[in-house]
């Protein structure tokens, strides 16, 4: 075993001195090892920033939130079968929350209506357009995932009365009262003033489609004075009590829906009960997809790299046949030339690796710094991972050639010119 | 040096051989050429002892380059027995050889083979790192042997910038360091200018008369003269064995 370790570090030496020795071709040779590893890493790096996005966004749906809608997320072949649903009503919401509260134990904690519709707001000559208005009721206040960066969510007599106050998203809040404060600032929305009585902290776009930032919340009934609830423009979010318990308060949820809707038994729902699950499902088969493609074709380029170091090993031992009938007639042994021209592989891909390595490092410092909107991750486990892969690329690419140095004649090598 | 030996008639010192360090008996190596049988050696026996100054000589194609790799233990014979040190080394494995060749073997080659991109130190030093010594021994015992070859300076030196006969004692440095059983020359002064070859031989007499055991393998009449004994080898067999007139 010390013996062992006794070459290891006599090898290490001798294979640094080879390095140093010749320069250009060691840099040129790590140069295919740097490029795969850059990519490698590069693609690791966004894929777990892609996962990590997705998470934010998933935990931006809240993961105690059942969605009442008439279209289950996702795609769906018979759309026809969703199209005549009947609407999901603010009275339905009323109804459901009366259910709920006459369930003993009732793993459903409170339902809020949401109806949406796009529109500007505007302050004076500033206008931000493309906003998501919702109209929804005090109760949302207790299932929202999100802090208010100033004021208050509105309480249950300004939502009962349909007061005329909003709650602006980060990003709305941020144009139209740029560097100072939105609170009892009036805003026009469709015309109509309304007092702004809170600002929500910034989340983030969800999946980088549409901001969670951009929207305004305001009473369901303010809502409804000024733009009305269309049909099919409502959903119902539901929050359970335990979110450990999903797929049970789901099933309560449609059994308590089928009875505000008088469902009669046979019948298929006519709502669907949507959760971040269902995103996920959805997106993980994509999302690995991405990954593999994404590493295959990486994956080429430092197997490129590795053949890149074989050759250079190979070329290696061919030149240096007398040194190693040399090194053999003084007595190394098969495994000390082995490990020479191992280590020496090793190494060089050691070296790409880190420069590689410390390449993405600064290519994610970057992106995170000018583009923080692009999901990088560089995480402990890259760094341990890349360099088990180089290691991993020298040994299997200067396997072969230090199998074939080992074996030599010492006669036929001493011969060598 | 030792005042009890008599010098011989030339006015050399020879001294009292030793115990046997190599015995072998009856040593045959066929090699394939392709389709042809080629009988490299047809059965040589010799015995060489400790304090011996042998030269091996021979035309080429005498086999004289087998026997040599056959003693510096680089090859094995086809059939017949070779003892080093009474140790049977015909049937030895690749690894138990180099061990030998690293304990008991000092080579000197003709084209003296020294890493070029490794100082003298370091090249002296190589024996010594497969024998599993640590750094600073390596290090006092190459400085010494380097310093018995004269070359103390210049141990820093590598190759490119030592002349012919410096890195011929370089190479004899590196025979030396592990303190071997034999130092088996291979055609020391081939790639010398005669002035300093003359110098190199003048080196082997020396490190004979210190008592090391020398082969020296060649095939000028004048280098073998410098030997005490002379085995002449034809067509793959001894033609003679005798002392150096």
């Amino acid at each position: 075993m010390a013996r062992l370790l006794y070459e290891l570090t006599e090898s290490f030496r001798i294979a640094f001195a080879q390095i140093r020795a010749n320069k250009m071709r060691s840099a040129l040779t790590a140069l295919g090892v740097i490029i795969g590893i850059v990519a490698v890493t590069l693609m690791g790096t966004a894929i777990r920033g892609i996962d990590i996005g997705f998470e934010r966004s998933l935990a931006m749906l809240g993961d105690d939130v059942l969605y009442v809608q008439k279209w289950p997320w996702g795609n769906v072949e018979d759309w026809w079968n969703y199209q005549n649903r009947p609407p999901l009503l603010i009275e339905q919401c009323e109804a459901l929350n009366r259910v709920i509260a006459s369930t003993p134990n009732s793993l459903l904690e409170v339902a809020v209506p949401m109806a949406q519709r796009g529109s500007a707001v505007k302050v004076g000559e500033n206008q931000v357009s493309g906003i998501a208005i919702f109209g929804t009721t005090a109760d949302y206040s207790r299932l929202m995932s999100v802090d208010f960066q100033e004021g208050r969510f509105f309480n249950e007599t300004e939502s009962t009365a349909g007061r005329q106050v909003c709650v602006l998203g980060g990003d709305v809040g941020e144009a139209l009262f740029p560097g100072r404060s939105a609170l009892d600032q009036t805003v026009l929305i469709k015309g109509q003033p309304f007092t702004v009585i809170g600002v929500l902290a910034k989340q983030g776009s969800f999946l980088g489609l549409f901001s969670f930032d951009a929207q305004v919340l305001m009473p369901i009934n303010a809502f409804r004075k000024y733009y009305g609830i269309r049909n099919g423009g409502t959903s119902l979010r539901v929050k359970v009590t335990d979110k450990t318990r999903l797929i049970e308060a789901s099933d309560e949820l449609i059994g308590a829906m089928r009875r505000v809707r008088s469902q009669l038994p046979g019948e298929r729902d006519n709502f669907s009960i949507n959760q971040q699950q269902a995103f996920k499902e959805q997106l993980d088969p994509v999302k690995s997809g991405i990954a593999l493609a994404g590493l295959f074709i990486t994956g080429l380029s430092l197997f490129v790299g590795a053949i890149g170091i074989m050759n250079i090993t190979f070329v290696s031992v061919k030149e240096r046949t007398k040194e190693i009938g040399t090194r053999k007639a003084l007595g190394a042994r098969r495994r000390t030339i082995l490990l020479q021209f191992l280590i020496e592989a090793v190494s060089i891909c050691l070296i790409g690796g880190l420069i590689g390595l410390s390449f993405t490092y600064a290519v994610c410092l970057f992106l995170e710094h000018y583009v923080p909107s692009l999901p990088v991750e560089f995480s402990a486990n890259l760094v341990v991972v890349s360099m088990g892969v180089s290691v991993a690329t020298g040994i299997l690419s200067g396997f072969m050639p230090a199998w074939g140095a080992s074996r030599l004649d010492p006669v036929v090598a001493l011969r060598y010119e | 040096m030792s005042n009890s030996l008599a010098p011989d008639f030339t006015g050399r010192i020879t001294r009292p051989a030793g115990p046997i360090v190599i015995d072998i008996a009856g040593v045959t190596k066929l090699y394939k050429m392709g389709e042809e049988i080629i009988h490299a050696l047809r059965g040589v026996s010799v015995e060489i002892r400790r304090n011996e100054y042998l030269a091996i000589m021979g035309p080429s194609g005498s086999g004289k380059s087998t026997l040599m790799n056959m003693l510096g233990c680089l090859d094995t014979p086809t059939a017949g027995r070779y003892e080093f040190t009474g140790k049977n080394v015909a049937h030895m494995e690749d690894d138990e050889l180099a061990d030998i060749r690293n304990r008991e073997i000092g080579f000197v080659f003709q084209t003296f083979n020294l890493l070029p991109r490794s100082t003298a130190l370091a090249n002296v030093e190589l024996p010594l790192i497969y024998a599993g010594l640590p750094p600073s021994v390596r290090r006092e015992r190459a400085t010494q042997a380097l310093q018995s070859v004269g070359l103390g300076e210049r141990m820093l030196h590598k190759p490119n910038e030592l002349s012919g006969g410096q890195r011929q004692r370089v190479a004899i440095a590196r025979a030396l360091v592990n303190n071997p059983s034999i130092i088996l020359a291979d055609e020391p002064t081939g790639n010398l200018d005669s002035k300093t070859g003359v110098e190199i031989m003048a080196l082997f007499e020396q490190l004979y008369e210190l008592g090391n055991t020398i082969i020296v393998v060649t095939h000028e009449e004048d280098i073998a003269r410098h030997a005490r004994r002379i085995v002449r080898l034809r067509d793959g067999l001894i033609e003679s064995d005798g002392p150096a007139l």
